[in-house]
């Protein structure tokens, strides 16, 4: 996909997503004009402003027409092979971070999102990454749990419980 | 005078006593490494923190967490340089010229301006605050809905030009800012809006730090792996004794920005209800449109750093100007003071300074210290804020991440704002690089709900009659000043004109 | 050397513990304490003293960590008590929210009479306050004058539409026979502000977001809200002895999720109690106006919840959805 083409999807969804927008606080029933002697009601600002982006994207879909702007006369890729390689595989990554937090906790699920990111994309050794891979959660969990008081996701309670006897040991001593 | 002179010196022999002068610097320190995590920031600090002080007598226990405030400005400020993430909604703005220059190998620099213009700020509003708290007070109830609309727009009109060139991309990302930042329930007819899918988690709105944290984490790491190919490591830097004095040296470029960042910071912090993050866009805004060569600003100019965190230290100190005489936070961190204050058995009010000056002053002097205490160790501790820099960008990278969930986890408490973090990240990135501006959606979504509430308020007060924003004198003031920010481009544009045309027919 | 020594010996003391531990309930991961409204507030106020006075009385071998769920005047809190059924270590900090809004906002399909009653921690009451600059407005009798000459722009500040305070203020509309504009704001600080500042003309206030500025003499009461007069506001009428049936509080109590187990529910009802009883919660009673006279729990405090949100429903549907609710 070219830079040019990109600019003309984009502007098309931005546009359609504003007419969502507006639609959904039309939908909802919201006051969209002017309540006399109360000023503005409470789903004008949203649907006003929505109807400014739809405008805002038309503006950009008339340029785009015109060849306005840079990008439209750009038939660069609009992100090129090897990029598109490596963004898709660290946003694939981060979404099975967010996913396996879920399920085994932020700690495990960290530590192989470490092991995939340094050992398999950054292509390190494996002292370098075991050290890293130990080493971010020992750290986020001094400074997040013990320092700070928080409780991050622990996952199922299978795993949870894996982790309670780690703040068992904790508390027993020092609290 | 005299007295005010009497009280400041027993309030500075105070701060020095052993337990006061450790509590200064124990606060500094955490509040510096809170502030430098993205996502956490003095509100957590403090908040977090709060129960420790239960063991230490009042004024200790707020010199502790005043201290804590204050590093964890100046932190944030470490994290927007040296990562290009704001660890908090009061350095969005250093992020704009702090992570160009940490980039183009400035990162030294950089932070050395953050620490100073943080001294001055905070050492100016500390000698404001000393001077002029009554009178002050006095003032910031004066503030209605109406004025503080009229401050929205003025706020708005200090980013005239902070966009991108293309000016419907820019308008679309200050109105999709404005958008967002109305979903969740609305607190004037009570009624939930924009309630995507059904779902519950909307009710609460999309906080600024979930969109922030992915647009400048996510989005810019992603943004970043795409221009280094995940080979290249980011730039290092030396830093020695002589940096230091070279970097002294360079403190006449941008120290008219940061006196102008210290004033508006502090006035605009005791207003209450405003806080340092418009303090500090706006001193931005400002710095920007009155520099000669405001076309470098975003792209690595040292005063672009020093305006906002001047403004941000200034501001901390303002907030805690209606938090003690008012009783009424200036911001979410001062709101938690103010909740501690009560539990030592301090009731904050008119009359505190008169009832308890031993704690007044003793917070006053502290302040002093503390931004002492702030600069030096912040110096200190540049050379370790910068090895970051020097780790191989597929280390750095993943920690990164794993740092944006779990700041984003440890703000809010809930997994669904990582995952809208992600998606607002990656829409970040993807309209990014077709030239939509993002710094307007971020400051749009910070200044988008007060706005809102503070026109609907307004308008409710006046019977839905709009002249009362020009009736009253304080809000047509900022009115004129915001029209005046807004033809300032235009009028210096023409006149420069003019005088090329005058010169041009002599 | 030392840190393996100081391991193995609390390993062995942790083992010596484990049967000690399995005779009674305790919680063995931080506790969850979430507060139905935004920080700075009354409700967060009393979380985090509880959670100090727990941490520094050593009453829990966990700590209690509050968390602020604001959104929706408590749906959000709400809904995730909901979606916490049968858990042990989340205990939600409740305010009258947590009846009007189930009511208010029926498609959230919440049931509060299934969450575990912990313990009622103390009454709130309400006055009605207004600037002490109006000279011509000295009781009840002149204010309702002065509202009714305004004719609809007397402005009342209060906390958000749909909130306990907007319906206190439709009950006096409804009661008083007058009209009047609602103005709302984030939380009852700001209100406070507003009306020392002139902004506003009346509002409905908890005692201990008006007490300094009534201290500095900024602003007076006119009425309470309360059956009988409380300290301190020994001279101020309540709205009964003035012949005008309002009787209003703001409930503070501590529930947990729906299914919790019994063994839980009782150790945190006895370390409510304790809290209840100490000096610290009594004396920040006395001086924030509120009444702390009866520790209620179990049975009784969900019996009150019941009547509580029995006459909720009537309260709303007297003056109407509509009157707290607007465009």
């Amino acid at each position: 996909m070219s830079v040019r083409t990109a600019e003309l999807f984009m502007a098309i969804a931005m546009f359609l997503a504003s007419l969502g927008l507006m639609w959904t606080v039309y939908a909802d029933d919201l006051a969209i004009g002017w309540v006399a002697g109360r000023g503005p009601g409470s789903g004008m600002w949203p649907f006003w402003l929505s109807f400014g982006m739809a405008g805002a994207s038309v503006w950009t879909l008339v340029r785009w027409y015109n060849g306005v702007t840079p990008e439209s006369r750009s038939d660069d890729p609009y992100i090129d092979p090897e990029t598109v390689f490596l963004v898709g595989v660290t946003v694939a990554a981060i979404f099975f971070l967010l996913l396996l937090t879920n399920i085994i906790g932020l700690y495990f699920s960290m530590m192989l999102f470490l092991l995939f990111y340094v050992k398999f994309i950054g292509k390190h050794s494996w002292p370098l990454t075991a050290s890293v891979m130990l080493g971010m959660p020992v750290a986020t969990y001094m400074l997040f749990e013990v320092a700070l008081n928080k409780y991050l996701p622990r996952g199922l309670p299978f795993f949870e419980s894996i982790f309670l006897h780690i703040d068992d040991f904790r508390y027993s001593l020092m609290y | 005078m005299d007295s005010i002179f009497n009280l400041l010196v027993a309030g500075l022999l105070q701060s020095f006593e052993p337990l006061n002068l450790a509590m200064i610097f124990l606060g500094c320190l955490a509040g510096l490494f809170i502030g430098a995590m993205p996502g956490l920031g003095s509100v957590n600090g403090v908040a977090i923190l709060l129960p420790v002080t239960f063991l230490v007598p009042p004024t200790s226990a707020i010199i502790f967490l005043a201290a804590l405030y204050y590093g964890a400005m100046y932190g944030g400020a470490v994290s927007s340089i040296t990562l290009g993430i704001p660890g908090a909604s009061t350095a969005v703005a250093t992020v704009f010229d702090g992570r160009p220059m940490a980039q183009s190998g400035r990162a030294d620099q950089a932070l050395m301006a953050a620490a100073i213009a943080s001294f001055v700020g905070g050492t100016i509003s500390v000698i404001l605050f000393t001077g002029f708290a009554p009178p002050l007070a006095a003032f910031a109830l004066k503030f209605g809905p109406q004025e503080e609309f009229a401050l929205m727009l003025l706020a708005f009109a200090t980013f005239i030009g902070l966009g991108g060139d293309d000016i419907p991309k820019t308008i679309f990302s200050i109105l999709i800012g404005l958008v967002l930042a109305a979903v969740g329930f609305d607190i004037i007819s009570g009624k939930p809006r924009l309630i995507f899918f059904g779902m519950v988690e909307f009710q609460r709105g999309i906080e600024f730090l979930v969109l922030a944290i992915g647009i400048y984490g996510i989005g810019e790491m992603i943004w970043t792996l795409e221009h280094t190919k995940g080979a290249v490591q980011m730039h290092k830097v030396d830093f020695g004794f002589d940096k230091v004095k070279s970097n002294l040296r360079q403190v006449k470029d941008y120290i008219g920005s940061t006196f102008l960042g210290s004033f508006l910071g502090f006035f605009v912090g005791t207003l209450p209800a405003a806080g340092a993050t418009p303090a500090a866009l706006m001193s931005y805004g400002l710095a920007k449109s009155f520099s000669k060569d405001g076309d470098s600003f975003g792209k690595g100019n040292v005063a672009g750093v020093a305006a906002p965190e001047s403004a941000n230290n200034a501001a901390s100190t303002g907030s805690m100007l209606p938090m003690l005489t008012l009783g009424i936070p200036g911001s979410p961190t001062t709101a938690i003071l103010l909740g501690g204050m009560i539990i030592w058995g301090l009731r904050p009010g008119p009359l505190l300074f008169s009832e308890s000056p031993d704690f007044v002053w003793g917070l006053i002097g502290s302040m002093y210290v503390a931004n002492f205490v702030t600069v030096v160790l912040n110096i200190a501790l540049i050379p370790i804020f910068i090895r970051v820099l020097a780790m191989p960008f597929t280390v750095l990278a993943p920690i990164i991440f794993i740092l944006c969930v779990v700041g984003v986890f440890a703000t809010t408490d809930r997994m669904f704002d990582t995952w809208l973090m992600l998606l607002l990240g990656c829409m970040g990135y993807l309209m990014r690089k077709l030239n939509y501006p993002v710094a307007p959606a971020v400051l749009a979504i910070v200044l988008g709900p007060l706005t809102e509430r503070s026109l609907r308020q307004s308008l409710i007060s006046s019977q839905g009659d709009p002249m009362t924003f020009i009736e009253r004198p304080i809000s047509l003031i900022c009115i004129l000043i915001a029209v005046g920010l807004v033809s300032y481009p235009a009028i210096s544009g023409f006149m420069k004109r003019r005088r090329a045309e005058m010169e041009a027919a002599e | 050397m030392k840190f393996l020594k100081t391991l193995t010996m609390s390993a062995a003391a942790l083992a010596m513990m484990a049967p000690a531990a399995m005779a009674e309930w305790q919680p063995r991961k931080p506790v969850e304490f979430i507060i139905m409204a935004g920080t700075g507030g009354g409700a967060d106020q009393i979380a985090r003293l509880l959670q100090g006075l727990i941490q520094s009385k050593g009453l829990s071998p966990r700590p209690f960590i509050p968390i602020n769920k604001p959104g929706g005047s408590g749906a959000e809190a709400l809904s995730y008590i909901k979606g916490k059924e049968g858990d042990n270590h989340t205990l939600l900090v409740a305010l009258n929210s947590f009846y009007t809004t189930p009511i208010i906002q029926e498609e959230l399909e919440i049931d509060v009479t299934t969450f575990a009653p912990i313990g009622r921690m103390a009454m709130d009451t309400f006055l009605l306050w207004v600037n002490s600059e109006q000279d011509e407005i000295t009781d009840l009798e002149s204010y309702v004058a002065a509202v009714k000459a305004a004719d609809t722009t007397w402005k009342v500040g209060g906390t958000g539409s749909g909130q306990e305070d907007s319906i206190l203020t439709a009950m006096m509309e409804k009661e008083l026979g007058y009209k009047v504009t609602y103005i709302p704001f984030p939380g009852g600080g700001t209100v406070a502000k507003n009306l020392v500042g002139n902004q506003i003309d009346s509002t409905v206030n908890n005692p201990s977001e008006q007490m300094e500025f009534w201290r500095a003499k900024n602003t007076k009461p006119l009425v309470q809200f309360n059956g009988e007069r409380t300290e301190p506001f020994m001279d101020v009428p309540t709205a009964k002895e003035l012949g005008v049936d309002i009787e209003y509080y703001m409930q503070r109590s501590i529930s947990g999720p729906a299914g919790m187990d019994p063994e839980a529910v009782a150790w945190y009802q006895n370390l409510f109690e304790e809290l209840f009883n100490s000096e610290e919660w009594q004396d920040y009673c006395k001086s924030d106006g509120l009444t702390c006279d009866k520790w209620i729990t179990g049975d009784e405090l969900a019996a009150f919840h019941d009547a509580q949100l029995k006459r909720h429903v009537e309260l709303i549907e007297a003056v109407g959805a509509d009157s707290i609710t607007s465009k």
